[in-house]
């Protein structure tokens, strides 16, 4: 049980920076996952955290206690591995116990524990196998297993289901989600999957290029994202990026995508947009599922406009559609019975309370 | 297909095994059937025992260090950073590629009992020359060292292939889990190589067991046949000695040893095999 906190932490590899000081906290038993590209630097932190990589510069405090130098045995924290890293020669009690052996615990005492966590990860009966007789999934539990067991600080996992196949993978994050509502340790996940971010986390920390985009709650990233690199990483199918001209009309502003598509900006964001008139170059952002058919009877601020669709995709609950604007291709979500059929033109209305407008230039969303 | 195969190893292998049996039952003059008249004259002779012994304690003693040398120098040349690796390696190999009847006569040099570097440096050093070939212990003492010296390379490659295939997260497994580089080595590393472990000291005790070059070259067995292992007493015997159905019945004693050795190691093996 304990705080971890990051104070301008910097990796550099000979030359080559993977992290490029970065701040973050991490409130006690609060569940933080990482996201990022591959090469983000979100592993690099994570093994920073743990102590397999040195830092180049900065603070990591574990508790009130600046970690920096201390090794990763003294840091009371437990890491779950990508490819679990179950020593293949000891059986499962045996790969559970290790930690506890070492520390010399009474056996009474590791027994305990052992059996207490192999009932809540629902591996009592595999206790005397060895991880070759086990399968992906079992053997994750046994990572997870050989984590509870040391009862740490801080919990850190690495990628831990990207080896299962993707049925198991929904399954697992369910049962992670599980042992930490059981378990309440603070826990630090690193994934390049944001709907495991977003599923898992109480907060999420998106990371591009060594640099921490966006912090925040699964909801707040994806309707309130920060960043360009944000909006287009949360949320699948991604979000449209459509260059635009922001111009003044009557009564308020509206955003020109061609000559033929032009949106009203609802009245609530005109002040915000104000300053923007004539800007840099502006993208207008809309997620595919605020781009929908157009039904009877129209939500304010929802704004209707027709194209030829080019590829339509049946997906059973909904049907993306594609369709050009100037050059920029571009999804929606209709529903199945809308009637898209590719090669001819559909009424479509774009949901305008959900746009987002961004300066292309410095990736912000305004 | 495997005709080819079959006929070679009937060949190169079968027909010397079976005709040495045969001339093992044979008299000295190889004309006349003694049944087992050769091996209890053997059992009779001190020199037998004495050669028994000698080839167990080399072949052990310095396999022992083969093994201990090659699995230290394999960590030392596994932390050793990727750009000098090779060079490292490529000299470590050096005495397990010439030919040890080549590089035997350099240390038969060096352990001259005159001239030689050793005693160069003891005498330098304020010591007693040592007579390295002349006395008993020291000369047992000089083979196994020169053994060591040309087997331990190949126990350094093995290890070295075996400490890369150890997957690194199960150090930083280990390192969390609180292991110090003494349990790391003890929990993960040996466990790990265990079996790469025992292959290489069944087939090292197998040729070391039989060695003769080295033998050969820098005692020839001597002083008094105190150095004598069973191939250069088996070629002492039946070659120099031209009493070749002695020579091949002291040759015939090293199959049941090494199989008794075989046997216990394999079965290790196959017994881990079956459980991982």
């Amino acid at each position: 049980m304990a705080k971890v906190i990051l104070r301008k932490v910097v990796k550099n590899y000979d030359d080559t920076p993977a992290v490029r000081g970065i701040d973050l906290e991490i409130a006690d038993e609060e569940f933080v996952v990482l996201v990022g590209p591959s090469g983000c630097g979100k592993s690099t932190t994570l093994r920073m955290i743990a102590g397999l990589e040195d830092i180049t510069a900065g603070d990591i405090l574990i508790g009130e206690e600046v970690v920096n130098d201390v090794p990763p045995k003294d840091r009371d924290i437990a890491m779950v591995f990508q490819n679990y890293a179950l020593y293949p020669h000891m059986t499962v009690y045996e790969n559970m116990s290790f930690g506890l052996r070492l520390k010399k615990a009474p056996k009474a005492e590791i027994a305990r524990r052992v059996e207490n966590a192999a009932r809540i990860l629902d591996i009592s009966e595999l206790l005397e196998r060895k991880p070759k007789q086990l399968s992906g999934g079992q053997r994750q539990r046994v990572a997870m297993g050989r984590a509870i067991v040391r009862d740490p600080k801080v919990f850190l996992f690495d990628e831990p289901l990207s080896n299962l196949d993707a049925k198991l993978r929904v399954q697992m994050r369910t049962e992670i989600k599980k042992v930490h509502q059981k378990v309440r340790t603070t826990t630090v996940y690193v994934t390049h999957d944001q709907v495991e971010a977003m599923t898992l986390a109480d907060r999420v920390v998106v990371m591009n290029g060594g640099l921490i985009e966006q912090v925040g709650t699964p909801n707040d990233l994806y309707h309130f994202p920060a960043t360009r690199f944000v909006a287009g990483f949360i949320g699948s199918p991604a979000m449209n990026f459509i260059p635009c001209k922001l111009e003044a009309a009557a009564g308020g502003l509206r955003v020109k995508l061609s000559e033929a598509i032009a949106f009203p900006v609802p009245a609530n964001r005109v002040e915000r947009y104000k300053a923007h008139l004539g800007a840099g170059k502006l993208l207008f952002g809309i997620r595919p599922e605020h781009l929908i058919e157009q039904r009877p009877h129209a939500e304010p601020d929802q704004h209707p406009f027709e194209v030829p669709l080019e590829v339509t995709e049946p997906m059973g609950m909904e049907t993306l559609v594609h369709f050009l604007v100037e050059g920029t291709e571009v999804c929606g979500r209709v529903n199945p019975n809308a009637g898209a059929l590719a090669g001819k033109p559909m009424k479509l209305v774009a949901d305008l309370a959900n746009m987002h407008l961004i300066d292309e230039a410095s990736g912000r969303v305004l | 297909m495997a005709l080819p195969l079959i006929l070679i190893i009937v060949l190169l292998v079968l027909y010397p095994a079976l005709y040495s049996l045969h001339l093992a039952t044979l008299n000295k003059g190889m004309e006349r059937f003694v049944g087992f008249d050769n091996f209890t004259f053997l059992f009779s002779r001190e020199t037998f025992w004495m050669v028994v012994k000698q080839s167990v304690v080399f072949a052990v003693t310095a396999v022992v260090f083969k093994a201990l040398i090659g699995f230290c120098v394999a960590h030392f040349v596994h932390n050793v950073p990727v750009k000098g690796q090779r060079k490292w390696r490529g000299m470590l190999l050096v005495p397990w590629v010439i030919p040890p009847a080549m590089s035997t006569l350099a240390w038969l040099w060096l352990f001259d009992p005159s001239y030689s570097a050793f005693n160069w440096l003891l005498v330098k050093g304020g010591f007693e020359p040592i007579g390295w070939l002349g006395e008993v212990g020291w000369a047992r003492f000089a083979v196994i060292l020169v053994n060591v010296w040309v087997g331990a390379p190949f126990f350094m490659i093995m290890y070295l292939a075996a400490l890369k295939s150890v997957p690194e997260q199960l150090y930083e497994a280990a390192a969390i889990d609180g292991a110090n580089w003494w349990q790391k080595l003890w929990y993960i590393t040996i466990p790990m190589m265990r079996n790469i472990i025992a292959i290489t000291v069944l087939f090292s005790l197998i040729v070391t067991f039989a060695n003769f070059d080295i033998v050969r070259v820098l005692t020839a067995g001597g002083p008094l046949d105190n150095t004598h292992v069973f191939a250069t007493w088996a070629f002492k015997v039946g070659i120099e000695g031209s009493d070749l159905p002695l020579g091949a019945s002291v040759s015939l004693f090293m199959f049941p040893i090494l199989a008794i050795f075989a046997i216990f190691i394999l079965r290790d093996i196959t017994k881990r095999g079956a459980e991982n």
